[in-house]
Formats: C-alpha cells, structure tokens, sequence
C-alpha cells in the first residue's frame, strides 16, 4: 500500500513532563515517531511542554513548540502551523486526552485536521469501560462483573453483591490514578470517593476484585490492512492488585502453555479489531485465575504505553517506530525487521532470553506516604535486565535498582519488606511472621521472600502467602539453594562459582556468601584468573533463525560471545544512568544521548551502557552498540573487557549519567580503564567539602559557614559555630537526599539519628543556611583553559529549595552584568581549582550582595538541556568533545559553540525560558488515607520539569505554570495566608491581584496587614476554625488561586496544620499554590500577561533565529568596536 | 572444538554434530544414547504439542526458549499418542511445575517415554550453529561421553535426506473421528503422521475425519466414500514418497477435492509435477509470517518443515492437472507456503492452520475446505467426488 501522499506535515503530540505513570518512555516514542515520519520526507510539528526530552531538539521535528499541552496551546500550534495531520497515540494519555478534546470542541474540524493512528470512536471504546466490556463480551472474552457507578449510592449497593471485594477504577486517568481496592464497606466507601473525585467526568468502574489472580499483557500492532502481531507477551510477577507499572514483570509469560497462550492472542486480537484501533501499538491486559484458569480481559490502551516501550526493548521489535509507520500508511509486511534487515516486521518476535523488569521507588523522598502498593502507581522509574534464564535476569535487574541492597544475601534485615514493624521483632521472627511480611507487596518484598525462603517457609506457603506462582517462586528457591550451596561447600570449586554465575549472583552476592574470598574484588580477581566471565549474546528478535545486523547485547554466563570486532574507529562507551529517580531522571539520559550523537560524528563508535528500558539512550537505533547491562562496576567492567577484545578503547566518559556512573569513575579507573573528561579525583574534589572549601580558600570565594560531623556533639558544634538555621545533608548525594534545614537543636539531633543509617561511611556537612538569598545555577563548560558559561539560572524561589524543585529563569531577570561577571569569575576558578574537562554545575547564593558558592558538581547536570535549548548551544555534545581532547578555541571554530561570546552574556532581549517543576503529592498518600503534605524544602521532590519560553518573563512564567498545573486565572478569587517574615514582600504583589479585578481571601493577620494596605481582602476562618473555614472553601472549588507561604521550618513537623490542610485541598482540586512571595510576584507578571492575552506560540526554531540574530548583530557590533 | 557447557548439576550427558562440533551438559529426561537430525524451534509455547507432532520424528529438537517444562505435561495437549523427537534439547528444564490443568511433570514424561534429553548447555549456540551450517545428523548420549566415539555413530546414523518415515508414524488401522454437531461431509486423511487437533478442526466445521493408513491405495480411499481427501503432516523427505504421490495424482485424475498440510503439500506438489528440496535448517516455530497471496493479508503461522516445494512465485505454473499457483509464501524468504489449483478442486499449505502449538490465523483455511465441500455437494448432488476419473 505504501505510504499515503495526501497528507505531508503532521504534528506530534509529546506528553510533557515527566509524572508518575507517564515518564520518559513517551520521549522514546516520540523520538522515534519524529525520525520515522521525517526521514519519510513528511514536515513534522512537535509539541511538547518538556525540555528534558531528546525528542524536543531542534533538530528532530522542522518546527519544535515547547508550549504547554493544553487545548488552548495546541490549537494555537495548529493555527500556526495548519498540519495535515495529527499522530496523537505516542505521547501517552496526555497526547490522547488532547486528541479527544480538540476533536469534540471542534478545533480539528475547524482547521481541517485528520487523526492519524488513532480514531475517536476507537479511543472512547477503549477507554469507556463499560462499552469495552460489552465488546470483550461480543468477541466471546470473559470480564469481572461490574458497575458504571457516578454515586457513593450506586457504587455500595453493587458492591454488596460481590462480597464488598471490588475495585474502583475512574474513567479517563491514566497511571491507576485515583484507583484503588477494596475489601470492606468501609474501604468501599472510602475508595469509591477518591475515584469519583479523580475522574475528569466523575465517573467510576465498581469491578468484582480479582485481586490475586495471574496478571498478564499483551503488546498488539495492527495496520491499515487489518494485519496484527503479538509482539510480546509479558507476566507479572506481582499478582492482580499491584499496579503492573509497580510490578515485577518478565517477558515472555512464563506459565502459560500454548492453549492458554493462543486463548489470550485470539481474545486480545479479537478485542483489538471490535475496538477499533485504526493502526499501530496497542496494550491489553488480562488475568487468569491460577486455580482454574478462567481468563478475563482487564482493560486496554488503544496507544503506545510504557508497557510497549519495555516491549520493544524486550524484544528489539521497536514499536513506536513502526506505528509511526503504519500511521502513514504503511503495513506491517512492508516494513522490514531492522534487526535482521532481511525479514519483515508482520512476524512475532521469539524470544531466547528472560527479561526482568522491576520498579524504582522513592519512598524516601516521601515520609508519611503509605509504602504499600496498590493498583495506584507509586513508582518513579523502572530498570530492566535480560538474561538467559529467569535467575539470572532476577539478579541482574535485582542489582540494577541502585538501592542498598543489590541481590539476596546483600540486604540489611530492615529492607526485608518494608513494613511497620519494629525492627526486633523482624529479627526473631518466625516462618509465619515472615510470610506475613511477604504477604503485603512493598518494594523490597524480594527481600521479604528471601527471608521466609530461608527461615524455612515452603514454596507453596510463599507461593500462597504472596499470590505469586510456584513457578517464581520456585525459581527465587533456586537462587537461594545456589548460594548457599555455595556459602556451605568446604572450597569454592571453578564448578560453583560458575555455577552460581549461572544462576545470577554477582562477585558482591558471592562475596557476602564467602568472605574469605577478600570481598567482590577477591571474587573478581579469582573468577578472571580461572577464565570465568560472562559472554554477550544478542537482541535479534527471531531467536538466532536469522542473523542479527544490529549490536543489541547483553551478558550471560553461558560459551558462545556474539561481539564483532571492530578495529578502525576507537571506541567510547557513555554510561548511562540506570532507572530513573527522584534527582536523576531524563535530563541524564539527554546528555548521553547528546555524546553519543556527538561522537559518532566526530569518528568515535559510541558504546551504550544503561538498563532504563524508558530511554532513548536503550533504543538500538541510538549508539553505534547497545549493552543492556546494569550500572555496578562488575557489570561495566565486562562490558569494557568485551569491547577491550572487540577493538580499541579510547575510555569511558562517566560525567553525562548522573550520581550512578560517577559514583563508579575512580573504580574504572583504579581497574586501569581510561575514564575521559573530568577526572575521578577531580570529582572526589568537589565532592569532598573539606578538600572543597580549601579550592575555594584559594581562589578567594566565599561559601557559607560549614563545617563537618560525623556525630551529634560535632554537629551541635558546629551550628553553635556557624549559627541557626544551618542545612544538613550527607556528602555524595544527588537531589538533595537526606537534605534539610534544621532551625534548633532538637531538629538537628532528630536529623542526625535519622542520617547515619543513610551514609555511614560519609560525614554530615552543615552549613549555615542563608535566608533571603537569591538562589543562580551555573551550567559551563571548561577545557582547561577556557570557560564557557553555558547558562546562568536565577531561581524565583529564594534558596532554602531544592533547585530541582524551583523554578528558574534564563537569561536571569534580576541579575546585572557585574554580577554575571562576578559568576563567570567565580566558575571560572572553580573550574580551575578542582580540574574539570568537560560540564560543570554550580550552585551560588546571592545575599546582602555577597556570591556564596554552595556546591559544585563536576559533570552534567539537570539543568544541561533546559539551558541548551534555552541558549541554542548543545552543551552536553561539546562536554563530550571536550572529553576527547578538543578545546573550546576548536569547538568554536567548528561551530559547535557560538563563535564568540557564551550563555552568560545573552542579548538583552533574548527568549525568556522558564524552568518549573512538576511534583508527585496527589500520587502518594499515608497509610490512613491522608494525602502527604506537598510543602517543598531542600530535599527534591519533583518527578519532572517544563519549560515556558517567550520575549518577557511573564509571559514565560504563565506559559510554565500552565505547562505545570494548568492555566494561570486571569479572573476570580485568590487565597492569601502569608507568613510573618513574608507579610511585607507579600504587599505589592497582594495589590497587583486586587487591582487586576481578583477578590482576595486572607486569614485573619493577613486580612489585616492587606487591609491596611488598602486591600479589600475578606477574612476566612482556617481549617482549624471549623464549618465555612477555607480548605471547605477550596474543595467547593470556589477559589482559584492560592498564596501560601509556611510558616517555621520546612522540615519540622510544628504546629503547620493549617497549611497542610491548605495545600493538600489545593493539590485535590487541582488549582495552583503558591509556596513563596517570588513565586507570587512571577505568577502577577504571568496574569498580567494572560488579561493583555499576550500569550502565543513560537517554535524553538523561530526562537533561536531570533536568538542567533541578535547575537550576530551584538557580535558585529562588538567587532566594529574593537576597530 | 568443545564448548564448554554451564556447571552440570546432574549427570553428565554429551551432544555432538556430524560435523563435530559437541556441547556438554547434563542428562534431561531418560538416560541412555538417541541419535536423529538436530533441528531448532522457535516457540516460546507449546512444548507438549512439539514432542508430541510425530513430523518430528527421527528428530532431536532444540529449544530455543530457555525454560521449558514450566507448565508440566497435561492429559490434553498431546497431539498424538506418544511423544515422537528422538532427543530433547534444553537449556533450563523446570523443577517446579505450575498450572492448574498439569497432571505430571515434563521430566517424568520424558523418563516414561525413555526420551534421552541434554540440558544446560548454550542451546543460543547450537542453534547459531544449525542456523550457519544447516540441520545435521546429531547424538546424544549420557552412556558414552567419549566425543571420537559418539561421533563415528553419528556419521553412521542414517541422514534425512532420502528417508520415507510416514509409515513408521501411521496409524495402522483407520479409525473415525466423528463430527461436532451436525454432520455435514465426510473427508479421508491419509495419516502421513497426522496431529490430534486436525481432524478436531475439520470436527469443529461438521466434517467426519476417517482416518487411514499412509499406504492406503486410491481404491481403499474411494471405498470410504468420503467427500473429499486430506493430506496430512509428517515426517521424511517427500522425494521419497514415491507411491504416496501416485495415488494422490489418481485422485487429482478423479478431481477428489484435496487438501493438503505440510508434509500433505510435499506430496501434492509432486503429485502436480513440482520438485521438493530440503531447506537449509527449516521453518520450526510459531512465529513465520505467512502472506495469502489472494487477499495480500500476513498470517502469523506455525511451521514445521525441512523441505519445501519448488515452483516459481511470479505466475502460475500449467501441470498436467491444469494451471496451479503459489497461494501462501513465507516473507521470511520467499519459500513456497501454499499450492492453488486452478483447474482441480485441490490445495495445501506446508505450515499448520490446526496450529497446536501455535496461533490460530490460518484456521480459516479449513472453513474454505469446509466451503469448497459445500460448494461441490451443491453442484454433484448424490455423487461421491471419489467416483470416475475425469
């Protein structure tokens, strides 16, 4: 059929920022959607509100709209661009959601544009749960019984008749969101209320619970000509009522014969045409009760989901890139399998291989929020690993997570199922306690399976205990009799150690089992001297039938290794950086993405380490060769060895990935492997605060009072010194982990019990902790010689916030050029003093005039692709180059940086971008059912960020809030309760909002202070005043915006009631608060903007022609100066 | 060159290739010395359905897939009455079996049935290597581990190429599988080595299956009387076949609708006047795209087959029996999946629309037997379409 010629520009829909149930596995379609459709020779529109993604290069679509992702911004992008065509099935819900409200408004009508890949009809079948199960019942498929409930009423009596064993499911959520299980009336009650709430349309699915049962999936592709594919089956490890983005899950089903497999492909294809999917990916999910088999059909995704990212990685099979395909018209048979490049892609991949997937949580970051999972998504990211057999993945993926422990036999007691009870009682407990323990799914309840395993428990008593199959469990057994087989044999014999490889223990696991062997380096060493190491084997999608042309691998312990030498070019291998988390997400894996592209034009084969299935950087298409491998230094190790027998090494760069491969330069480099850039030490220097405070004694700069413990008495030694507040955290941390600013002693001693569980082997630093500072990030670039400042950052929050959680401008908006210069000094020795060949991030405060240094990290930051596309300059590609040993002088010849000049000294009337942070709260509540507070503080919270640009700093402000949380109101009622010390800043701003026509609600001493400032602001009682108080207010969504700065500490738990309640009601209606005075002043320029309706669109492209006119023109008029 | 297999746990047991090549492992299944062609599959399911198709005879099958076993053996699944390969070939057998319909585990099926097995070696390796030098002659063996020794046997042991097995997989004496419902035709297979579930498809769509021989002569099948014939799947090389193909082309003379499955096609395609030819290492698995190339549309189809039919894909080819074309190719590479006659109520495909292991795509060829029946009942009424030669 080919593709169609009728329609030639198409618009992309991204999925914004980075959330819990919608992360960077959208940036991976998406990507691949734009290469796809341009290299067809289609014009391609983007657009998409979050900077952080590969896909929102300039380079990727012809014309790139970081806009928000509402109605309004769309239709402005398509006012702007008259596309032909819409692909809205590869940026998630989001981009779906989109689709169907431009259609029902009319907008698409209006301009004449078609949806490609998607049909409306087909969407709301999917999505309509009742109208999907009638269809799943029409096709002969099997579905719990169930109620389409709008009331508590309706929802209690369906509930009634299946035993008040349900589960609620709003319509149209995406993530789970909003659902959740019950068991008892009163968890009817409780659940049906939040689902009703959740739902855009106050609408909910009561379902028969089948919690427990076998969960499975099926990733479907359907073209124009009716063709469809399996393209994996995947099994949840976690039975029914885990959230399968929050289970373990392995690819292919591993419990299902072929009747029971076929029974599913047959009902899921059979689904898929009854619903409609006009073309491309499509996700089902299905349960299957173990003690019968009775299957049924749980939902679908008529789109690419996260399911479908892991899919394609699991299998090489690239979904998002052949629905882009086969939304222009193509069919499956006339796209060909890139892997073998002989065999079309109208086949089903055969897997020989296991591939584990397990979620990342971040708990942590959340005390208070209810550690057990659910059918609500709770996790932040996911690694995956592939192995050739199911103990093997387990205990690559085990290791993967980067938490503490990394495998069995490596977890303290405490991380066995982490549950409420006390840490004695979990050290004696018995067989039946332990299953206890097991019985509730948590993160880490692996561990709490090991625990029962080896207390004696049976895998039958486990296997019921949990829910999950024999068969898993009998497999976890396995691992367990290798190791301890292993911990009891007189001698570790070639035999066992390969043995235990065999089955995935790593050189740290069997350290742990045997001690004599001087730990993993000792197990290294004697593993190497007897000539065990693992092979790779690859990714080919056909199970060996065919050869593969594309270097997809991964390791095993097995004979025969697939990697192909390759002796002209030297090699580079970029670490990637591992599953994403709270402080290291996307933003990392743009700047791998970014050397790899880089290098490979520069005549380097690039080499890829990650084990992020969400990521461009795990897409084969992105480096030269692909190792899916998990980050531990065992792992990377072998792969270097591989590629050190493959051809030449040039080194590894380890400054691109975030904390993980740093955390492992001085190692590699310890093992005799080149590391290129900044140095390990070099790293370890800024690290280190003391080593640090003497770089920054020497070139002259001030940072704030600090100093070091490794105790309370030192601590309190210290603050006595320096003063309160000061702010503590651990060294060696990335996001502000364990951070927090401490007002008196008894915090401090709070802080420090808390603390030496997280770094027992790193001191605490504390720092005077400076009020009122205006807080300016730094990304540069140093070759040991020149410094180019990539970008300076002022934050609208005042320091105190953790920069990942606040937002930023660029250019900055307050800051004069003595003061930028004084940065560019300041970064420049900096760079200087500890060493840094490549990207640099540091963190300044401004106060009463004087520039404190608060950290420097040397490698690339959050920050790098927000400031490069801001500034038009790819920094993390010239980091890379510098990494090899080009200069700056050099880079600026070759026009990879600006010629003169640098991200410092912008034009006066540049694009204004700005950074705001989107954060999780409505994701996480306490055990009891109370949303966590969503107040911010140093330590990060935020899962993702937006960029808003345009000509002045309001108009880009609003555009970042409403890219964040929707629009900005440019009309109605503002709610103010200031803090003391903020009562007089909060004056100016207070007025604007009056005299712009809003109505103000205050508490009382705001009432009051506004009144005399000729504010007619209307007294509202607080929550803790009863009927009629505010959060009632809130909820009956009679206010529109909220101004609330807190009261004490961030991290104290005070008497913060009041505000707790505030913020928590503003996060459940969904309406923007405001935590800061700047932040209210910004949002004022931001209204102001939105009633002159000054806000439009204008594609990055337009913008950094502006960009590049302007400088060309300071540049030209700099030279005729220098005449 | 030895490659050395994982740590063996269990008995050791010992595979080599005519051409040498040898892997080591441990004994899965029975003890003892088996020796067959070494072939590999694909599928990721089905691993009752593949030991038990008997187009696996004379056969050691490697799996792909890792874990095998993990779903036990069941009274259902078996598509025969007895397990065919003649070695089984594993990386990771299961020691815990899960699902609710299992009766017993794979291993002691395998012991029952004295099926000689090798687990834990790099099956990714075995397969690469049948993959690059083709299906080859092949042992296994936990009695003599001595490679020289084994390895003169396995250049001893008779090769694929030229063996006529169906009459070592046919039922001896015909039977009747009924129709579900109501009885519409009746068709006669000829059990080159036919699988359960076929006659339960053509059951499913009213047609009574009378089973017969391998040797059953074209007399013997016009005395059932059926409506038409089916030629079933099985083993051996169809070059071989050589009576098998006369009688076939007695019933094109006598234009008896056919119809035809794997090795079935073989054998219509000689009869039509076509070669055969052994592939390289074959089609086995549950994956291969398969285009109709009456309505363009891909299949997703289960194949089992060493040899192929050679006739030209650009246009049809005239026969004695009249015009036949390639209906069905492979997209893999462009093998003959599929023969139309034009002028003969007669077609085939060499995969398995009675899937068992594998998807259910192609089920609709039988539904256009099934209509093709029909279509000849409503046009001869009261005749058997076995009667007079043409």
């Amino acid at each position: 059929m080919g593709k169609r010629t009728d329609i030639s520009h198409i618009l992309v829909i991204g999925s914004g920022p980075i959330v819990i149930g919608q992360a960077c596995e959208f940036d991976y379609s998406g990507t691949q959607a734009c290469r796809v459709l341009r290299s067809e020779g289609y014009r391609v529109s983007l657009i998409n509100s979050n900077p952080a993604t590969i896909m929102t290069d300039p380079e990727f679509a012809d014309a790139t709209y970081i806009e928000p992702l509402t109605p309004a911004f769309v239709e402005k992008v398509i006012a702007a661009e008259r596309p032909d065509a819409i692909l809205p099935t590869l940026g998630g819900q989001t981009a779906l959601n989109l689709a169907v409200s431009l259609h029902e408004s009319g907008v698409l009508a209006k301009y004449g544009v078609e949806l490609i890949g998607a049909d409306i009809d087909a969407i709301q079948r999917g999505e309509d749960r009742q109208k999907f199960k009638d269809i799943v019942r029409t096709v002969g498929g099997d579905v719990p019984s169930s109620a389409v409930c709008h009331t508590l009423e309706d929802a209690l009596e369906f509930a009634a008749t299946v035993g008040n064993k349900i589960v609620v499911r709003p319509s149209f959520t995406m993530g789970g969101l909003g659902s959740g299980m019950a068991n008892s009336v009163d968890e009817v009650r409780t659940q049906v209320a939040r689902g009703l709430a959740a739902s855009p349309v106050h609408e909910v699915l009561v379902e028969e619970s089948v919690f427990g049962w076998k969960e499975f999936e099926l990733e479907l592709m359907r073209d124009r000509k009716d063709n469809v594919v399996v393209v994996c089956s995947i099994e949840n490890v976690d039975p029914m009522g885990v959230h399968t983005g929050d289970s373990i899950t392995v690819a292919p089903a591993m419990t299902l014969t072929d009747r029971e497999y076929q029974h599913m492909r047959d009902i899921g294809i059979a689904v898929l045409r009854e619903v409609g999917v006009d073309t491309g990916g499509c996700n089902i999910q299905f349960a299957i009760n173990p003690a019968d088999g009775r299957m049924i059909v749980i939902e679908m995704n008529p789109r690419v989901s996260r399911s479908s990212a892991l899919a394609s990685k699991a299998t090489g099979f690239p979904i998002a890139k052949i629905a882009a395909k086969l939304a222009v018209g193509f069919t499956l048979d006339e796209v060909s399998n890139d892997i073998t490049q002989a065999t079309p892609a109208s086949f089903e991949p055969a897997l020989d291989y296991v591939v584990v997937k397990i979620p990342r949580f971040a708990f942590e970051k959340f005390p208070g929020a209810d550690p057990v999972l659910t059918t609500h998504m709770k996790s932040v990211g996911e690694a995956m690993s592939i192995g050739r057999n199911f103990t093997e993945a387990l205990g690559k993926a085990m290791r993967s997570m980067e938490t503490k422990e990394a495998g069995f036999w490596t977890a303290s007691q405490s991380a066995a199922g982490r549950s409420n009870q006390s840490s004695t009682a979990r050290d004696f407990a018995s067989v039946d306690e332990l299953l206890g323990i097991a019985s509730v799914p948590t993160d880490g309840r692996l561990y709490a399976i090991e625990r029962a395993l080896l207390a004696g428990a049976t895998i039958d008593q486990v296997a019921d205990a949990t829910g999950i199959d024999p068969w898993f469990i009998d497999q976890m057994a396995l691992i367990l009799e290798v190791g301890e087989s292993l911990r009891e044999a007189p001698a570790v014999t070639p035999d066992l150690l390969r043995h235990a490889k065999r089955h995935g223990l790593s050189d740290r696991q069997i350290a742990a089992l045997r001690p004599e062997l001087a730990g993993e380096d000792g197990v290294r060493a004697l593993r190497h001297r007897i000539g065990i190491r693992p092979v790779f084997k690859t990714v080919d999608t056909c199970a060996a039938e065919f050869e593969a042309k594309t270097p997809y691998h991964y390791s095993s312990y097995d004979s025969e290794t697939e990697v192909v030498a390759q002796r002209e070019r030297p090699k580079v291998l970029i670490l990637g950086s591992g599953p994403n988390r709270i402080g290291q997400g996307i933003e990392f894996d743009y700047s791998c993405v970014h050397a790899v592209m880089a290098l490979r034009d520069a005549g380097y084969e690039t080499v890829m380490v990650n084990c992020n299935p969400e990521t461009v950087s795990t897409d084969y298409d992105t480096a030269d060769r692909l190792y899916f491998e998990p980050l531990t230094f065992e792992d990377v190790l072998e792969v270097v060895h591989a590629e050190q027998q493959s051809g030449t090494v040039a080194g590894v760069i380890c400054t691109l990935g975030g904390q993980t491969p740093l955390g492992l330069a001085q190692r590699l480099k310890d093992a005799g492997v080149p590391v290129l850039g900044t140095q390990p030490e070099a790293i370890d220097l800024a690290e280190h605060r003391g080593a640090f405070g003497r770089v920054l004694d020497a070139a002259g700069l001030p940072a704030p009072k600090h100093g070091m413990a490794t105790s309370f008495a030192e601590a309190k030694a210290v603050a006595d010194t320096i003063g309160y507040p000061v702010l503590v955290r651990p060294s060696y941390v990335l996001g502000g982990r364990g951070m927090e600013i401490v007002y008196d002693e008894t915090n401090l001693a709070a802080y420090i019990e808390k603390a030496t569980d997280i770094a027992a082997d790193h001191p605490v630093l504390v720092d005077r902790f400076l009020d009122d500072a205006v807080e300016i990030d730094v990304d540069a670039l140093y070759d040991g010689t020149e410094l180019y400042l990539g970008g300076v950052m002022e934050h609208i929050e005042e320091a105190g916030i953790h920069s990942g959680d606040s937002a930023c401008a660029l250019p900055p908006i307050t800051l004069g050029s003595a003061t930028i210069a004084q940065v560019r000094e300041a970064t420049e020795k900096i760079a200087a003093g500890v060493g840094v060949l490549g990207l640099l991030n540091v963190q300044y405060a401004l106060g009463s005039d004087i520039l404190y240094v608060l950290e420097a990290n040397p490698r690339a930051s959050r920050t790098v692709p927000f400031v490069s596309k801001a500034t038009a300059v790819p920094l993390a590609k010239a980091a890379a180059r510098i990494a090899l040993g080009t200069s700056i002088a050099e880079l600026r010849a070759e026009g990879l940086l600006p010629r003169y000049g640098d991200g410092g000294d912008l034009p006066a009337d540049a694009p204004i971008a700005v950074k705001e942070a989107v954060l999780p709260f409505h994701r996480f509540r306490t055990p009891a059912g109370d949303q966590v507070d969503s107040i911010l503080g140093p330590e990060m919270k935020s899962t993702g960020e937006v960029m808003g640009i345009d000509r002045v700093f309001g108009t880009a402000f609003a555009k970042s809030q409403a890219a964040a949380y929707g629009s900005l109101p440019s009309q109605g009622v503002v709610f103010v309760s200031i803090a003391n010390r903020d009562k007089r800043a909060a004056i100016f701003p207070v007025k604007r909002l009056h005299d712009l026509g809003f109505r103000i609600l205050a508490t009382a001493g705001t009432a009051q202070v506004m009144r005399r400032n000729g504010v007619d602001a209307e007294v509202v009682g607080k929550f803790s005043d009863g009927p009629g108080n505010i959060v009632e207010r809130i909820l009956a969504g009679d206010v529109d915006l909220i101004l609330n700065t807190p009261f004490g500490s961030p991290g104290n738990s005070g008497p913060r009631v009041d505000g707790y309640e505030i913020r928590t009601a503003a996060v459940q209606a969904g309406i923007p608060c405001l935590t800061t005075v700047q932040a209210a002043a910004a949002a004022v320029q931001g209204i102001e903007a939105l009633i002159r309706d000054e806000v439009g669109v204008r594609s990055l492209q337009a913008h950094h022609e502006i960009l590049a006119a302007l400088v060309a023109e300071r540049d030209a008029a700099q030279l005729e100066a220098d005449r | 060159m030895v490659s050395m297999g994982a740590a063996r746990q269990g008995a050791p047991a010992i595979l080599v290739l005519e051409d040498g090549q040898t892997f080591l492992g441990e004994q899965f299944g029975a003890g003892g010395e088996t020796f067959g062609e070494a072939v590999f599959n694909t599928g990721m399911t089905g691993y009752q359905e593949t030991l038990t198709d008997p187009s696996y005879h004379r056969q050691i099958v490697v799996q792909t897939a890792p874990h095998i076993g993990n779903t036990g053996v069941n009274d259902e699944d078996a598509e025969s009455g007895r397990i065919w390969v003649a070695g089984y070939v594993v990386r990771d057998p299961a020691r815990r079996v899960s699902n609710w319909r299992a009766t017993r585990s794979l291993t002691d099926e395998l012991v029952a049935q004295q099926i000689v097995g090798i687990s834990g070696l790099d099956t990714r390796a075995l397969t690469r290597h049948l993959r690059e030098r083709g299906a080859m002659r092949c042992a296994i063996s936990t009695q003599d581990l001595d490679r020289e020794s084994l390895l003169a046997k396995v250049l001893e042991s008779p090769p694929m190429v030229g063996a006529d097995l169906s009459a070592e997989v046919s039922t001896r004496e015909s039977y009747t599988v009924p129709a579900i419902g109501e009885h519409r035709f009746t068709v006669a297979a000829i059990d080159y080595g036919i699988k359960t579930m076929t006659p339960h498809r053509m059951a499913e769509r009213g047609i009574t299956t009378i089973v017969l021989p391998s040797t059953a002569s074209a007399a013997e099948i016009a005395a059932t009387g059926a409506d038409a014939v089916f030629l079933a799947n099985g083993p051996g090389d169809p070059s071989t076949a050589d009576a098998t193909t006369a009688v076939v082309r007695e019933l094109l003379e006598r234009s008896t609708p056919i119809f035809g499955i794997c090795f079935g096609n073989q054998i219509l395609g000689r009869a039509l006047g076509f070669g055969t030819y052994k592939l390289r290492y074959g089609h086995r698995g549950i994956n291969q795209p398969v285009q109709d190339r009456s309505t363009g549309k891909v299949e997703v189809t289960a194949h089992n087959h060493g040899f192929a039919v050679d006739a030209p894909l650009d246009a049809p080819t005239e026969t004695a029996f009249g015009a036949v074309e390639v209906s069905h190719v492979c997209l893999n590479d462009n093998v003959v999946e599929g023969l139309r006659a034009h002028d003969v109520p007669a077609f085939s495909v060499q995969y398995h629309p009675e899937a068992a292991a594998g998807p259910h795509d192609a089920a609709y060829l039988f539904d256009r037997f099934a209509e093709l029946l029909g279509e000849r009942a409503s046009f001869a009424t009261g005749m058997s379409n076995l009667g007079e030669p043409r």
